[in-house]
């Protein structure tokens, strides 16, 4: 049984590894998120909000060009259609109503791509909430429409200047202003890492996506269990979201695209599970990229969102227990996949998604196989990668 | 008998502690640093081990952990430096580092090599207490090792009377809910706090971090507690020295002064 524990732990993997001076934030969250979560009151405005301001449920397309090409019955979770571009809102809605009924006043969170900063910019706004949001240095240079979008939306962005200058120092500087203030400020984290409740309330609120798959699919196939679920993996919410419902059905193999950079061995990856050991970041036991001595290793990828030398508690242990399959996708082939995608469906995926298409190159499946890849958000934000990248 | 229940049992007011990050400036300066430390009459030495990613820390301890890192510090050559410290250092020296590079090194080796060098004592800002009750404290005793735990301004009484219960060594209290070298000055908010964690009649004395850096600011924190610990004032201070060791008795002997 895939779950997590009252101590916040998925088999070894978990907990809340934290200094002292974040223990009264975590624990009023971890006492009080489960019972606002569970009311009526919360869940009314959540669905709602999903409904009409994300756009929920968000479709199950059939991709049947793509589905030939591979041959496979390939349908396609259009999280790319949800409001704001990304699956990355259905997060923020959720922990922004909550913010709202734990009486705080000011929103801070991290971001890689940008989609989750632009996300919870969005939910902000839209609660007229202070924001500020905390981006790497390099990520703000790769990813500008974002930051702009940020911007427009209200919200302040601060650059990380530290380490690697990406999603993991722009996490630990949250974290810093998060210790700085404690009373009237919310961190919303965008994937499912961090100390506990973060790893499993990110993924409740994310699992929506697989809660639609199974009445979707009951739909087109008559039966609610794909063969195989593919999603890409930086922290891993997407995934989390799409997998929730489906940790315990054996039956369904859940595969995940991690971003080899430009190689397993080149020194340039962000392939957590290839390369990574036991190890504590961000405030969980999980597999993360380090030295023989502990340091955290600075990882690469071509997509701000994959690149992130760990990941959530939960893919650990599905990794751990041999329940996943974990996939590394180099720079170069997620490229051609986002093209691929491109030209036989229509659809400019995102860096981060062309990584879970390219994964069907990676793994063996049966002709009839019914595949469904969730589509983790649009390709807008990664023109410029694209135009640089030039392969087309 | 434990060199830090030693000092507490002789000295109980105006207690001095120096924090500073192993191998910065420069990779050999962390015995001499120590040494410099001791000359200037502190009561503590606080050494930081370096880490990637420390997020209790504030720029000024960042860098300087970044710095002893591209120095080629780790806890390897940490370990090597301090082989035979002891026959120079004789007072309490506490190791202050992230878990994960002592889970990387291993718990056991970790606490079996402090025991070896002569460590005193541990601060791991990101260990739980529940985590430490559940894995580690029985190695820590084993190898006669004091934990010390941290507590803010948010920590509520029922915590404190915990952590006060599971330690015996003695209480870091973070000035303000606050990173390292974050403010500067002490509040009357923060003075309300020292008093009311003062008024409780811990069994351990207590240390005033964060936000401690000169004479008066040590004074303060002082008349409220057993005294106080300086971090990132001191990397400044020895980050621009030209004269290190000259430079560090006499900044030492200003605050105590």
């Amino acid at each position: 049984m895939i779950r997590v524990d009252e101590k916040g732990f998925y088999g070894k993997f978990g907990g809340a590894y934290i200094p002292e001076m974040l223990h009264p934030n975590i624990e009023e969250l971890r006492d009080n998120y489960e019972s606002i979560v569970a009311s009526e009151e919360f869940q009314q405005e959540f669905q709602l909000l999903l409904r009409d301001f994300v756009g929920r449920p968000t479709p199950l397309y059939f991709a049947s060009r793509l589905s030939e090409t591979f041959g496979a019955k390939i349908y396609l979770k259009r999280e790319d259609l949800c409001h704001t571009g990304a699956h990355k809102v259905n997060n923020t809605i959720g922990q922004i109503i909550l913010a709202k009924k734990l009486g705080k006043k000011r929103i801070i969170a991290e971001t890689g791509a940008g989609q989750h900063g632009v996300a919870t910019a969005t939910v902000c706004a839209l609660m007229g909430m202070d924001c500020t949001v905390y981006m790497g240095e390099l990520d703000i240079e790769r990813q500008r429409p974002n930051v702009e979008r940020m911007k427009i939306l209200g919200a302040k962005v601060v650059p990380a200047t530290s380490g690697s200058r990406t999603l993991k120092d722009a996490t630990n500087e949250a974290m810093r202003q998060w210790i700085n203030n404690p009373v009237d400020t919310h961190y919303i984290i965008g994937s499912v890492v961090g100390p506990h409740p973060y790893p499993e309330m990110v993924a409740r609120f994310q699992s929506v996506i697989s809660e639609e798959m199974k009445w979707q699919l009951k739909e087109k196939e008559g039966r609610e269990n794909p063969d195989l679920v593919i999603a890409c993996v930086g922290g891993g919410s997407n995934a989390a979201g799409a997998f929730y419902h489906y940790y315990n059905t054996p039956d369904v193999r859940l595969i995940a695209a991690e971003a080899a950079g430009l190689g397993i061995s080149s020194g340039k990856s962000a392939a957590t599970t290839v390369l990574g050991t036991p190890g504590i970041l961000h405030g969980s036991k999980t597999i993360l990229m380090q030295t023989e001595d502990g340091q955290v290793v600075e990882p690469h990828s071509i997509s701000a969102g994959l690149d992130y030398p760990g990941i959530g508690p939960v893919h650990a242990h599905l990794f751990d227990i041999g329940r996943g399959e974990f996939v590394a996708v180099e720079d170069e082939d997620a490229m051609k996949a986002g093209i691929l995608l491109s030209r036989t469906e229509g659809i400019i995926p995102a860096i981060e998604t062309a990584h879970a298409i390219h994964a069907l190159n990676m793994i063996e499946y049966r002709k009839d196989d019914v595949i469904v890849i969730n589509l983790s958000g649009r390709g807008d934000k990664d023109l410029e990668t694209y135009i640089k990248w030039g392969g087309y | 008998m434990n060199r830090i229940h030693y000092l507490f049992n002789n000295k109980q007011e105006r207690v001095l502690s120096i924090y500073f990050t192993a191998g910065f400036p420069h990779l050999e300066d962390t015995i001499p640093v120590m040494e410099a430390i001791q000359a200037g009459a502190a009561d503590i030495i606080e050494i930081g081990v370096p880490y990637s990613d420390p997020i209790a820390d504030g720029p000024t301890i960042q860098d300087s952990n970044k710095i002893a890192l591209e120095n080629g510090m780790s806890m390897k050559k940490l370990f090597e430096q301090l082989k035979g410290f002891r026959a120079k250092i004789h007072i309490p020296v506490v190791l202050m580092g992230y878990l994960n590079p002592i889970i990387q090194f291993g718990m056991e080796d970790f606490c079996k090599k402090c025991k070896e060098v002569g460590i005193d004592g541990l601060i791991v800002p990101d260990l739980p207490m529940q985590q430490y009750l559940d894995e580690f404290k029985s190695l820590f005793e084993e190898y006669g090792l004091v934990n010390t735990f941290l507590i803010s301004p948010q920590t509520s009484e029922k915590r404190i009377r915990e952590i006060d219960e599971n330690t015996d060594g003695f209480i870091y209290m973070v000035s303000s809910h606050s990173i390292t070298g974050a403010k500067s000055g002490i509040s009357e908010e923060q003075i309300a706090y020292f008093k009311r964690v003062q008024d409780m009649n811990l069994k351990n004395p207590r240390l005033i971090g964060f936000g401690i850096s000169d004479a008066e600011t040590f004074t303060t924190a002082s008349s409220y507690s057993h005294g106080a610990i300086i971090g990132s004032a001191f990397i400044k201070k020895i980050k621009e020295s030209q004269n290190q060791s000259q430079d560090i008795q006499d900044y030492i002997k200003a605050v105590i002064n």
